[in-house]
């Protein structure tokens, strides 16, 4: 293919969804509900169709990197509206558009019934190509641009229920938390542009080795590294975005939304862009090691305490969603020992069986008639077998059974912990070990209370089902009800997903991470952080590797969580129940999620407000109005009223006041003239 | 060299057409007085549009110049011009008068012919402060738009207006007098009231510091800056939607453009000496001010304070004097302009229907106005600086800037990341979000025909110039770089 039409297809990759959204959204209730899915999903297909062959060429050797046009020109500036279409940008719209067409199909199911169906679409299709324009950019700015607007379209959806209190306080929270994030990458930018002066990657990363020995003073007496602080103020960007500790709060709350949209945008694609971005930015990271450290260790917390919270959730989308925080600790791992490839792996891999989780469980609350408490359900795998076995397929694989896809890539990183040298690996291995065994205990959890064990609904939905009738959510099964497998376009989205989460891992690992398919993309530097070299070492083939494995700590570490999951939940449910009411300290701590909630809203909201408040009364109002303004005001009146007594009526006051004042104002001239001159 | 005198013609056509809405008389012909006004701000518009169309991209200097003497005893000029930075300023001007003459259209019934003459009026003198390169023409200009402002928010005001119109008048005119303090002593100086001839003219440290001080006070107080801010809450609350919308979308401009045309070219010293100060303001504009946005109940006085954290931006990038930030500057205040206006429009829409500003009387608006919440949603979206909306470029430029200045600079100024979209998004919340509030918000009505086209019309504009900033930025270059060049050149008399 020539390149002209290699740039209209590029072109034609991301605004395909946007017209589709455009169209949907502003025609509104005019347009036919079944159109409104089939020109999004044609919108949206057309662009994976695209995709593919984008990703064919690029495999091909075909990148691409050019402007679509200039934004904006200032001084020496320019800022430009561009893509860049390697394979990493390939192999994520790739991703993108396949998790997003499933989820287009899949909501047709599960929106069915829903009033905002159009407006549904429409935001997906938006947030398709908005997360679109942030992968497929060639600079910062566009990469904002991109960034942002996911944020944007997050926002929409976790508020699409509008009329739910916690719906609306989720999706402000989602977007200020981000917005704390953006902070941080916005000033990341303006360094950026400041010392490259371009905010072009492709110049960025060739200029950047030249600025490894710059040191700026940003607080007096103190000399900071100029690329650890950008990488560190990107990566605050990447932690609003990716969901790290401390800006993780937004996520468990972001499920408010429907689950799609959580399968889509809030575990597959959108909370993933911050491991893309730092990916990206491999160039720069990899000279800052103190960067790195501070990645490894953002990510090591993550991984592991946010599993830990996983353990206590009884709502079966928090469960998903803790995993997800949790999961992205460990992309976050891999970033900070330099397996750059390896987080992106775990980011595509964790993209299908994640999103196929989340999807997997919004079957299993449609079948619940939207009941969310495990605690409620049991024994679905009679009712609902495509839904159990592909949320088996699932589990599997997030827990890293041998040969699933999340095997590959799980195991990978807790090799290259283990591998790593820099400060905070000893941690960060310790944490991605334990994480292991809380995976599998949480993920089975779940899965057992779900699908196996006593039908507890049938208990549950006979004092469940008085005054709910009139309310669309939260209601459960009905008497005489039982829980039912939807249609097709349901159970298809779930079968497409569980295959490459079966298989993607077995056939990608060797090109992804110990082949070419990164060259030149991605940049480490070996000779200081050589994890990749030995892991590639140590690499005999995907089959090897899972045969292997079968005999080392992490299968282990899995095997014993999936087992006491089972023993504690299916045998002996009055153990944890026991160690429950004997560890309340800790269970305190866990259902507070660590205080985070509760600090952020007293602290950082109500000092906020607090503040904001005493400038307005004090500041404002009496001090600036009461004391100047209007003081001012009274001020002169009493003058005047004082004055007002010169106006006696007596000829010879109002002489003596002229001489008097004739006086004043020449001897003021004078002096006038004399400053003036000097 | 066009032939028609096109400043003039921005100037007069819409005064005329004013004077032409008077006098349809009483509200017996009210629709006679409204077409008039409709037919009198398109055509205002539309001759302001050959400045854009004939403007000389690379000419950094004044275009579209007339001259003629008009008080020969005094040397002053009918001095007219236009740079790169007057003529958006001018553009937005009369667009925004449409606005207002549409977004009035059967909100008001009392007194519509003085209420459309007095927007018409007042844009023709705006355009005037905009235009005018002689310093006593435009102080006329100046002086008299706080006329018919001063009318409509005390005729069309709310129940608090006198308070708030005198608040507005005497802190404004305090400013101005020192303002012509200043010109009287250039004057004496220079025996001229010729700008350019202030451009030129050699001034002491102290002398320029005094000069640059007078300028600041009357300059200061209409953008408004931190702390002689405090009128512009109160004026915006008892305003009605039109003046609001002028007031926040032109009136404050004034102020910014004329740091640019008079206190920072004449006095560039003392503007570098001062520089550190101003900067200071602006950022406690920044947060303070967003800080107290916060705590606002009422919408009409969140928005005034935005709008005040919003021009710390403009000053902000004003002086840190580089290409990035003065264009930033100039982007802030045009994407301003559509940005405030939009929101006290739709403010507007809530109270023509419920007759109250009150965050607290509203909740789950969304319900019953679906179409006008997906417009109060981008707009908001906008004010909190996201990219893809015209609200973005200008915060994003400034803060680019700072950064090379200082990093704190910058980093004070992002907060408005944070601050700006707490404030706004908490409204949001608050109003249209959430169930039905009361069986008032379940009464409302969706916007009408008129109100979705002035909505639709700033919803293009806000999300055109955030996808394409280019057109305005364009217009600048040359005058900013001129600009520049003149701030870095010392006026110090040699030898001293």
């Amino acid at each position: 293919m020539n390149n002209i039409s290699m740039q209209t297809i590029y072109l034609l990759i991301p605004l395909l969804p946007l017209i589709a959204a455009a169209i949907v959204g502003i025609s509104g209730k005019v347009l036919p509900r079944s159109l409104a899915h089939v020109l999004t999903i044609l919108g949206v297909g057309g662009a994976f169709g695209l995709s593919v062959l984008v990703f064919l060429d690029v495999m091909k050797g075909h990148i691409f990197n050019g402007t679509v046009y200039t934004w904006m020109t200032t001084g020496d500036y320019t800022f430009e509206v561009g893509f860049l279409v390697d394979q990493l940008t390939a192999m994520m719209m790739l991703v993108v558009t396949f998790v997003s067409l499933m989820v287009h199909i899949y909501t047709i199911g599960y929106m069915h019934d829903d009033p905002g169906y159009r407006r549904f679409f429409s935001y997906i299709s938006l947030f398709t190509f908005s997360m679109l324009m942030l992968v497929m950019s060639n600079n910062f700015m566009q990469l904002f641009f991109g960034w942002e607007a996911v944020g944007l379209v997050s926002y929409l959806l976790i508020g699409f229920w509008f009329t739910r209190p916690t719906a609306i306080y989720a999706n402000l929270k989602a977007f200020l938390v981000n917005r704390v994030g953006d902070f941080g990458f916005l000033l990341g930018i303006g360094m950026v542009l400041f010392f490259f002066g371009s905010l072009d990657y492709a110049t960025v990363f060739q200029r950047a080795p030249e600025l490894a020995d710059i040191w700026v003073s940003v607080v007096p007496g103190t000399q900071w590294s100029v690329i650890t602080m950008i990488c560190i103020l990107l990566f605050i960007g990447a932690m609003g975005k990716s969901a790290q500790v401390p800006l993780h709060v937004w996520l468990p709350d972001s499920m408010e939304g429907p689950t799609p949209i959580s399968a889509l945008i809030h575990a597959a694609t959108m909370v993933t862009a911050g491991i893309f971005m730092v990916a990206r930015m491999s160039p720069l990271f990899e000279i800052s090691t103190t960067a790195l450290s501070t990645v490894l260790v953002i990510g090591s917390i993550t991984a592991l305490f946010m599993g830990f919270l996983g353990i206590i959730q009884n709502d079966i989308k928090r469960v998903v969603a803790y995993s997800t925080l949790s999961q992205l600790g460990y992309m976050t791992v891999a970033l900070g020992v330099s397996a750059y490839s390896v987080a992106i792996f775990h980011l595509m891999t964790h993209a299908f069986f994640k999103a196929l989780l989340f999807l997997g469980a919004g079957s299993v609350i449609m079948g619940m008639h939207h009941d969310q408490d495990i605690r409620n359900m049991g024994g679905l795998r009679k009712y609902m077998k495509i839904t159990w076995i592909t949320s088996l397929i699932g589990s599997l694989a997030l827990i890293g059974t041998p040969f699933l896809s999340g095997f590959y890539s799980k195991d990978s990183i807790i090799e290259a912990a283990k591998m790593s040298h820099i400060p905070g690996s000893g941690f960060a291995y310790f944490a991605v070990l334990a994480g292991v065994f809380v995976t599998a205990f949480y993920s089975f959890r779940m899965y057992f209370l779900v699908f196996h064990g006593k039908e507890r609904w049938m208990e549950k939905k006979h004092d469940h089902h008085h005054a709910h009738d009139d309310h669309d959510h939260h209601h459960g099964l009905a008497p005489n009800e039982v829980p039912h497998e939807q249609s097709w376009v349901v159970t298809l989205p779930l079968v497409l997903l569980a295959i490459p989460s079966l298989a993607i891992g077995y056939f990608a690992i060797e090109p992804m991470l110990f082949g070419h398919f990164f060259d030149g993309v991605i940049f480490v530097n070996e000779s200081v952080h050589p994890v990749m070299h030995e892991l590639k070492e140590d690499f005999h083939g995907a089959q090897a590797m899972a045969l292997h494995s079968l005999t080392s700590l992490p299968f282990i570490l899995a095997l014993s969580g999936v087992v006491l999951s089972w023993f504690f939940y299916m045998k002996r449910p009055d153990i944890p129940a026991y160690i429950k009411s004997k560890c309340s300290l800790i269970m305190y701590v866990l259902e507070n999620k660590y205080g985070f909630d509760s600090f952020n809203e007293k602290i950082f909201a109500g000092g906020s407000r607090f503040i904001g408040s005493k400038l307005w009364k004090i500041g404002d109002v009496q001090l600036i109005d009461g004391l100047l303004v209007n003081g001012t005001a009274n001020l002169i009146g009493r003058i005047a009223q004082r004055v007002r007594r010169l106006q006696s009526g007596l000829i010879y006051h109002y002489a003596f006041a002229m001489i008097i004042g004739v006086f004043l104002l020449l001897s003021l001239f004078l002096l006038l003239s004399l400053f003036m001159k000097v | 060299m066009t032939s028609l005198p096109l400043l003039s013609l921005a100037i007069w056509v819409p005064i005329l057409a004013g004077i032409l809405v008077l006098l349809t008389g009483d509200d017996k012909n009210a629709k006679t007085a409204r077409w008039v006004a409709l037919a009198g701000a398109l055509i205002a518009f539309a001759v302001t549009i050959p400045l854009y169309t004939g403007f000389n991209f690379t000419d950094g200097g004044f275009q579209f110049q007339e001259g003629h003497l008009w008080i020969p005893s005094f040397n002053i000029h009918y001095h007219l011009g236009a740079d790169g930075i007057s003529v958006p300023l001018i553009l937005l001007t009369s667009f925004t008068t449409v606005l207002v003459v549409i977004a009035g259209w059967e909100v008001i019934t009392k007194r519509v012919a003085q209420y459309m003459a007095s927007f018409l009026i007042m844009s023709g003198l705006m355009i005037g402060v905009f235009s005018a390169l002689d310093a006593i023409l435009y102080y006329v200009f100046w002086e008299a738009m706080l006329i018919p402002m001063f009318l409509v928010i005390g005729i069309w005001g709310g129940p608090n207006r006198v308070y708030a119109t005198i608040k507005f008048f005497l802190y404004t005119l305090l400013g101005s007098l020192l303002m012509l303090v200043a010109f009287i002593y250039l004057y004496h100086q220079s025996n001229s009231f010729e700008l350019v001839d202030y451009y030129r003219m050699p001034l002491a440290m102290n002398v320029q510091i005094l000069i640059f001080l007078a300028f600041f006070a009357a300059f200061a107080v209409k953008i408004p800056m931190w702390p002689v801010h405090t009128w512009l809450p109160d004026a915006h609350v008892e305003a009605p939607t039109g003046g609001s919308v002028v007031l926040a979308a032109i009136a404050l401009k004034l102020g910014g453009y004329s740091f640019l045309r008079f206190a920072m070219p004449i006095a560039p010293d003392a503007a570098h000496y001062l520089s550190g100060f101003m900067i200071t303001l602006s950022l406690i504009a920044v947060v303070y001010i967003a800080l107290v946005a916060l705590v606002q109940q009422d919408m009409k006085k969140l928005i005034a304070y935005s709008s005040i954290s919003h021009m710390g931006f403009v000053t902000l990038g004003f002086f840190i004097f580089s290409s990035l930030g003065l264009e930033g500057a100039i982007v802030q205040m045009i994407s301003h302009g559509f940005i405030s206006s939009a929101m006290f429009l739709s403010v507007g829409v809530l109270y023509d229907r419920m007759h109250s500003r009150q965050i607290a009387d509203y909740g789950g608006v969304v319900n019953t106005m679906p179409k006008f919440a997906a417009f109060a949603v981008l707009f908001a979206m906008a004010n909190s600086g996201l990219p893809g909306t015209s609200g973005f470029v200008g915060e994003f430029m400034v803060i680019l800037g700072a950064l090379q200045e200082n990093f704190w600079y910058a980093f004070l100024a992002s907060t408005t990341l944070i601050f700006g979209a707490a404030y706004t998004l908490w409204m949001v919340k608050r109003v249209f979000f959430g169930d039905i509030g009361n069986q008032h918000v379940a009464e409302l009505v969706d916007v009408n025909q008129r109100e979705l086209l002035i909505l639709s019309v700033l919803a293009i504009l806000v999300i055109g110039f955030g996808v394409y900033p280019q057109p305005i930025t364009e217009m600048t270059h040359a005058t900013v770089n001129n600009f520049l060049e003149h701030m870095a050149t010392t006026k110090l008399p040699v030898g001293i």
